[in-house]
């Protein structure tokens, strides 16, 4: 190639393909792609630096905005974080609702890429079907906290509120429906040619080079390193369920999409366990400077109401200390690392994001490659830029 | 004279009034189609099932504001989506609708001509017609359009061989160019049996001149971000999209004379087989749009040259074999 000869070709932040604001400066040697430069940072929010000005139950709000596309699941880890922090544990019942919550959410996640992954690939039609089975968890969202995308639904110590019979009728039929749906989205796209000659071999990652670079989540698990964090430091009650850790053989794109594909079946069949097998209980700890007493109490008691009001407008004081607690996301591990002061607010929240790390990987995986296999690679790292950017 | 005129000034306004109907509404039935294949109505505001929504948005194309870049190569810019429609529209000029029939004495055909080398016509013009998206990505002066320019350049030049091919293998069978001749040699059996191979090359070269999907290279919306008409707006945009559903129907048409029968069938009346068949086509070019995945560049061309046209070759080989062997 000779000197000068190259295309620079400003790929995004404004791209029907980068899923949200990413920006990749691309050096083109014809379609082939010589060089990549990700830029990250277009939709930063300074979440990190709100978090250290508001109380424990006021950053969860925040964290639902982090992977939109999986509000519960980042709602989890941050609790997590907090009560470790606090040294607490919720009651079996919220554990198991806190499961379904982050389980469905992982759906929903998948159900975001698997539509715009097919979308760029040029497969138009899945993403319509993967977005009617998501209005389906959208509406058990609306049941359990009346927040479709964002549920806010967990909080320190438990949950909002206790689910009512129609979230479990809704978690049911859901259950009942979505093998049959899986079924669909393999049709459409698992054995079609096309789609595999777009997807195998593009993109590889082997398994040395995916653990160096970080990879946690079904793009690990893609290359065929069997870690998850379920499985490995298994949290709220995941050890109570039976649920295997697909994983691929070669890491490329076609593999990390059989993954999370069979990811939707394990998802599945844990929240059919958690909603069969649903302990009787409180959802809350049973502990005065964590938990909301309840409205009656309130209503008669003069300790209650001052212990309410309290808890409303400052929440628990943490304890001097670092904690790191963290989960398995929808695409990877997603940790909350806190440190606290002795105040009510974390002097310092660090995020571990899971796609900050898998973006870091792009362009070793995009160089080489053409311009068409670049949206295949980056709709197969399934990375959300509100999480990258904090 | 004048009676011949005025018939040929009256055919030419019928059959360019109704190809344009068709290409309006190819754009309803392929929101219509799409929008059901994907659990949605398609546009349903603008009159009865929005019936009336390409007539809605060819107002609104002329409406909008027309934008030129500044680094746009000006003439060339206006100029290609000329050569678009241009190219497309005069190829309905030999488009066989139908047989004659006779109207207060006098024998009507249902075509506009019949060139003796009509299926030449046809390949040469919709040749043509690939210079309107080159030219338009390339002088858009945008990276995006470069890409799809090249990729249209390419991808049409391949396909172009295949497509070829095919017809010869076709009109070895018919021992005519004209399309007429074509049709009416296949009164008794169409030559989609005689030619399976040719019809399924020529289907695809025919999607891939079309730039539609597996094989929309230089528009792929989700890589170049509409490729070659990234910077078109107002009335341009919109000729390059009806030159797209003018060959759409073209397509669809020459797929019918070809290999269909053209206005060959049982009971009902010639024209109204043609459209049938016609519009199956396109019905066909909708659902496998909505379904398939798009291929990648150097996927299509690989297609193009290591298969498609060996397969040609092959075929024009196999009905030569045929033909001497059974001295027909």
């Amino acid at each position: 190639m000779a000197e000068g000869k190259t295309l620079t070709l400003n790929m995004g932040p404004h791209h029907p393909a980068t899923h949200g604001v990413l920006r990749i400066v691309l050096e083109l040697d014809g379609e082939v792609i010589v060089k990549a430069t990700p830029h990250v940072g277009q939709l930063h929010r300074g979440i990190e630096k709100i978090a250290e000005g508001m109380n424990f139950q006021q950053v969860i709000p925040l964290t639902d905005r982090l992977d939109y596309t999986a509000a519960s699941l980042n709602n989890l880890g941050y609790c997590l974080a907090v009560e470790k922090l606090l040294g607490i544990e919720v009651p079996k019942r919220a554990q198991y609702i806190r499961v379904i919550m982050g389980e469905l959410a992982r759906i929903m996640g998948h159900h975001l890429w698997l539509g715009s992954h097919a979308l760029d690939i040029g497969a138009m039609t899945v993403v319509f079907y993967t977005f009617r089975d998501r209005e389906m968890i959208m509406n058990i969202n609306e049941e359990a906290s009346g927040y479709r995308l964002t549920p806010s639904y967990l909080r320190v110590g438990g949950l909002a509120k206790d689910i009512t019979p129609d979230f479990i009728k809704f978690v049911r039929d859901f259950v009942k429906w979505f093998p049959t749906a899986i079924d669909g989205y393999h049709t459409l796209l698992t054995d079609n040619i096309i789609w595999r000659k777009r997807t195998m071999g593009v993109g590889k990652v082997s398994a040395e080079d995916a653990v160096n670079f970080g990879f946690t989540g079904p793009s690990l698990r893609g290359s065929g390193v069997p870690y998850d964090l379920r499985k490995v430091r298994p949290y709220s009650s995941y050890d109570d369920f039976d649920f295997q850790v697909p994983v691929g053989e070669v890491g490329d794109v076609y593999d990390r999409y059989l993954v999370r594909m069979e990811e939707f079946k394990q998802s599945i069949n844990i929240i059919d366990q958690a909603i069969e097998n649903l302990p009787e209980g409180p959802v809350n700890v049973d502990n005065p400077w964590v938990a909301n007493p309840d409205l009656g109490a309130v209503m008669e008691d003069i300790s209650a109401l001052i212990r309410r009001f309290k808890i409303q407008c400052e929440g628990p004081h943490a304890p001097e200390g670092e904690v790191y607690a963290s989960v398995e996301g929808s695409k990877g591990e997603l940790g909350f690392y806190l440190v606290g002061d002795g105040s009510e607010h974390p002097y310092r929240m660090k995020i571990r994001s899971p796609c900050y790390i898998l973006t870091s990987a792009l362009p070793k995986m995009i160089v080489g490659h053409m311009i068409a296999d670049v949206i295949a690679i980056i709709g197969s790292i399934d990375i959300v830029l509100g999480e990258i950017d904090r | 004279m004048v009676e011949f005129l005025s018939i040929l000034i009256i055919k030419t306004l019928v059959v360019f009034a109704v190809s344009m109907l068709i290409v309006a509404y190819s754009t309803w039935i392929e929101r219509k189609v799409l929008g059901h294949v994907q659990l949605r109505h398609g546009p349903t505001r603008v009159g009865f099932h929005g019936l009336l929504q390409p007539i809605a948005d060819g107002i609104k194309g002329f409406f909008k504001e027309e934008v030129v870049p500044d680094n746009a190569d000006k003439p060339v810019f206006i100029l290609a989506p000329i050569i678009s429609i241009a190219a497309a529209l005069s190829l309905l000029v030999i488009i066989p609708f139908g047989d004659s029939v006779t109207i207060m004495g006098h024998k009507i055909t249902l075509y506009l001509t019949d060139l003796d080398i009509g299926i030449l016509y046809v390949l040469g013009i919709s040749t043509i017609g690939s210079y309107g998206v080159m030219l338009g990505g390339w002088s858009s002066g945008n990276k995006y359009g470069v890409l799809g320019g090249l990729r249209a350049s390419a991808q049409m030049i391949s396909y172009e061989l295949s497509m070829a091919l095919a017809v010869i293998s076709v009109v070895m069978v018919s021992g005519t160019l004209s399309l007429v001749g074509i049709v009416e040699q296949q009164a008794g059996l169409w030559n989609i049996v005689k030619q399976p191979l040719a019809f399924f090359i020529f289907i695809v070269c025919g999607l891939a001149e079309l730039n539609r999907t597996p094989f929309d290279m230089p528009e792929a919306e989700a890589e170049l971000a509409c490729g070659y008409n990234v910077e078109y707006s107002s009335m341009k945009f919109a000729l390059f999209f009806m030159a797209e559903y003018a060959h759409m129907f073209v397509f669809s048409a020459m797929v019918t004379t070809l290999f269909l029968g053209g206005w060959h069938g049982p009971l009902l009346p010639g024209p109204v087989w043609f459209f049938i068949k016609t519009f199956a086509l396109i019905f066909f070019c909708v659902w496998e749009r909505s379904t398939f995945p798009r291929y990648r560049y150097d996927e299509v061309m690989e297609l193009g040259w290591k298969v498609l046209l060996p397969a040609g070759l092959l075929n024009i080989l196999l009905t030569g074999l045929w033909m001497v062997i059974f001295n027909i």
